[in-house]
């Protein structure tokens, strides 16, 4: 009766079907109509952009694993999806050893040397993109016309803001933003397919919405109140919402599992100080975007937000009856 | 619906039984009885080898006040009293009876039923006492004990537990179908104890519709109330079923009976009924054995003492592709090395399973997605008492609040890195107990 062999394990037995690749995987899956649009919009620079920043993604992730004599995880998902949130934060002309040093800064400097999946206190993508803003910062801002001939070049929306002000922006369309018929980032553009990509997220239950409705509500409230006050300064929150990259860093920077806070009430603090910063930094700062800085200062700050909740245990524990 | 309001998950039903009768196990030719059938001390055993020994014996000794008595489960000769395998994981003093096949009562057992209004507290908790029941959940504490709460504790709710919130097992909901009548019985038994000021309720997920509507029918005009529960893990666990249908809850160090509450599982109401009526100990209990690589799952009445290797053959064997063998259910059960260990008073199933995640398991790191949390019944931060397990962090460990887990592995289930979040949590309690004992030695 027993030739069978028996093996012996830890409880649970069953196991939910959710794996690092099945959240990293939807997440790719989930930005790809943003990344097929800008690939329409901007044409094959674009698209090299794209597999340039997944290549090298995946090959810096396969050396440091090999150096750091770790199992392989070139291919559990978060290098590609590092990759691609690097390629849909820069513009679609970056020359392509750019993406490449992009690359070298997400997984190397910001992921690994921080301890590897997991472990990183800041958004790899969002290093590498600023970095890149600081190290190339004409290359990092010259924005590709969308179906132009000639890889035209021209300012983001909000770069015409920052600089000509608000009169330089007659006769900006809003359904050209929400479709990603402006200039910008290649994941920038389109409104509509980053928001498609998250519903998909949420539907999968991977993202929930308190970081990006906290984030994106703060942002709109204080640039509304801005304009409230003075409609010929400043734009109108809807302009703010369609361009630039709050409906991306919203969606998909900031809820970053790694990088943002675990309780709910620590993620709505997240939300609502990155949506602020962002709208600062739009208003009044140096850079006509804000929201990869955001991002960055509040992924700092996730460890204070998390232990608020574990100081909450501890001094639960100490007032608790001692029966036992 | 009711339900408890802090975490929980919904893994797959399983519930392949569902709809099969009870089916009573032949005689094994052989039993096993461990004197370990219970949470506490294990009993002393009262027989040597060679003894005859007829169905409802006393074998085993209540050894001490956290201790259950053990009964000959059929009739007999002792062939041994040896450590034998224990479906625990250990090893444990059993005793080895050869069935005769005449499966005879002894005299005073199994009496035709008298009226249990007539009978003193005193009587009814001695008679619960002698027949040896321990909780049939899971856990095996002894019902005695726990019928018999501090002076200084009010008990105003008595709940009958039949969530049976874990995958594949039936084995309470069978019994709920089949005996309504004693299950109901059983509840105005314990409730009699406590001189009907509680409250009763029957705590019942919302995937048993039919075993709502039996009790429901059984207990009309008891003052009984029962309550449909969502059906969500681990609606069931104690704390859980407390906070679902009071809104209580029981905080750290706390036992339910500081809240005014006693929970009983629904097969030790039946046990308990058929204790104080009948003088029947506790010698079989109902078994759901399950699980997808066994030919035909069945729930089964089988005696305390019968061997897994028997059950399998009952049930017509299983696969090859078979490589664990669990008691209990998926979430809270333990794998088993062998099909030697015995049926004990708290197993409520056996399951045969081919699990495909151990060629491929290894823990990876956690990326911090917040399931575990999300998850967790009892509001803790599984990924960091696992962690501080695994450093040896034993007394941090302790302040975020180990000793509040229940251990019911909803974020193992969770954890998309395949971490082992519950089994570090156990580790590090059984450290700490060892240090303690240690101390105290």
């Amino acid at each position: 009766m027993e030739p069978l062999k028996l093996k012996v394990s830890y409880a649970p037995f069953v196991r939910s079907k959710d794996s690092i690749e099945s959240v990293m995987y939807n997440v790719a899956l989930a930005l790809l109509p943003a990344t097929v649009l800008s690939v329409y919009y901007f044409g094959i620079p674009a698209l090299l952009v794209t597999l340039t920043a997944i290549a090298s993604s995946i090959a810096f992730e396969w050396m440091t694993d090999r150096i750091r004599k770790k199992p392989d995880s070139c291919f559990d998902g978060s290098a590609v999806v590092t990759g691609l949130l690097l390629a849909l934060n820069v513009p679609s002309g970056l020359p392509l050893w750019m993406v490449v040093i992009g690359s070298f800064v997400a997984i190397v400097v910001t992921k690994h040397l921080f301890g590897g999946l997991g472990f990183n206190i800041f958004n790899p993508a969002l290093v590498a993109r600023v970095f890149l803003l600081i190290s190339f910062p004409v290359a990092m801002t010259s924005w590709p016309v969308p179906l132009s001939v000639d890889m035209q070049t021209a300012a983001s929306p909000l770069g015409i803001l920052k600089t000509d002000g608000i009169a330089a922006l007659q006769g900006f369309s809003y359904m050209d933003a929400l479709l990603g018929r402006t200039g910008g980032s290649l994941g920038e553009t389109s409104a509509a397919a980053l928001l498609l990509g998250a519903a998909w997220l949420f539907y999968k239950r991977y993202i929930t919405l308190t970081i990006p409705l906290t984030f994106i509500g703060s942002t709109l409230a204080l640039v509304g109140i801005a304009w409230a006050i003075d409609p010929a300064n400043y734009a109108d929150p809807i302009f703010h919402l369609l361009t630039g990259g709050l409906i991306l860093g919203a969606f998909f920077m900031a809820t970053d599992m790694v990088t943002s806070p675990l309780s709910l009430r620590g993620q709505i603090l997240f939300g609502v100080g990155g949506g602020l910063l962002t709208a600062v930094i739009r208003l009044w700062g140096g850079y006509p975007e804000g929201v990869s800085f955001a991002i960055l200062i509040m992924n700092s700050l996730v460890p204070l937000l998390d232990s608020w909740d574990l100081n909450d245990i501890k001094a639960k524990k100490q007032q608790s009856p001692k029966t036992a | 619906m009711k339900t408890f309001t802090v975490g929980g998950i919904h893994p797959p039903e399983y519930k392949l039984t569902a709809s099969k009768a009870i089916e009573t196990m032949p005689l094994p030719a052989e039993v096993a009885i461990s004197m370990s059938q219970h949470l506490g001390k294990p009993a002393k055993p009262l027989v040597k080898v060679g003894d005859e020994v007829k169905k409802g014996q006393l074998i085993g000794q209540a050894d001490g006040f956290i201790s259950a008595n053990v009964h000959a489960s059929t009739s007999g000769k002792v062939k041994a009293v040896k450590n034998a395998p224990h479906p625990g994981g250990n090893y444990s003093m059993t005793v080895v009876i050869t069935t005769d096949g005449r499966d005879e009562w002894i005299e005073g057992c199994n009496t035709p039923a008298e009226d249990w209004k007539a009978l003193s507290k005193e009587e009814i908790l001695r008679r619960i006492k002698e027949a040896g029941i321990v909780g049939m959940g899971g856990a095996g504490f002894p019902t005695s004990v726990k019928l018999s709460p501090p002076k200084d504790k009010t008990i105003d709710t008595i709940i009958l537990n039949g969530a049976e919130c874990e995958p594949f097992l039936t084995a309470d909901h069978r019994l709920m179908l089949e005996s309504a009548g004693g299950i109901v019985e059983g509840l105005a038994i314990i409730a009699s104890l406590f001189e009907g000021k509680a409250k009763s309720y029957i705590g019942i997920e919302s995937n048993k519709p039919d075993a709502v509507s039996a009790l429901e029918a059984a207990s009309k005009g008891r003052g009984i109330e029962i309550v449909t529960l969502e059906t969500k893990y681990p609606q069931g666990a104690e704390k859980q079923l407390i906070n679902a249908i009071t809104g209580r809850t029981i905080e750290e160090g706390q036992l339910p009976f500081d809240k005014g509450c006693l929970v009983q599982n629904v097969g030790t109401a039946l046990a308990v009924y058929e204790a104080v009526t009948m003088q029947k100990p506790l010698v079989d209990r109902i078994v759901t054995v399950s699980g997808m690589e066994v030919k035909t799952a069945k729930n089964i009445r089988a005696i305390i003492g019968t061997r897994f290797s028997d059950i399998a053959l009952f049930a017509g064997s299983m696969t090859e592709k078979t490589n664990q063998v669990i008691t209990g259910g998926p979430m809270m059960g333990r794998s088993q090395f062998t099909l030697e260990v015995p049926v004990t008073k708290t197993t409520s199933g056996i399951l045969f399973i081919n699990n495909t995640l151990l060629a491929s398991s290894r823990e990876r790191t956690c990326i911090r997605c917040g399931k575990c949390i999300s998850g967790c019944p009892q509001g803790l931060e599984p990924w960091l008492l696992a962690t501080e397990a695994e450093f040896r962090r034993l007394e941090d460990a302790e302040t975020y609040g180990l000793a509040n887990c229940t251990e019911c592995g909803s974020c193992s289930y969770q954890c998309p890195s395949g971490r082992e979040l519950v089994h570090w949590i156990k580790y590090a309690k059984a450290l700490l107990n060892n240090r303690r004992q240690r101390k105290t030695a």
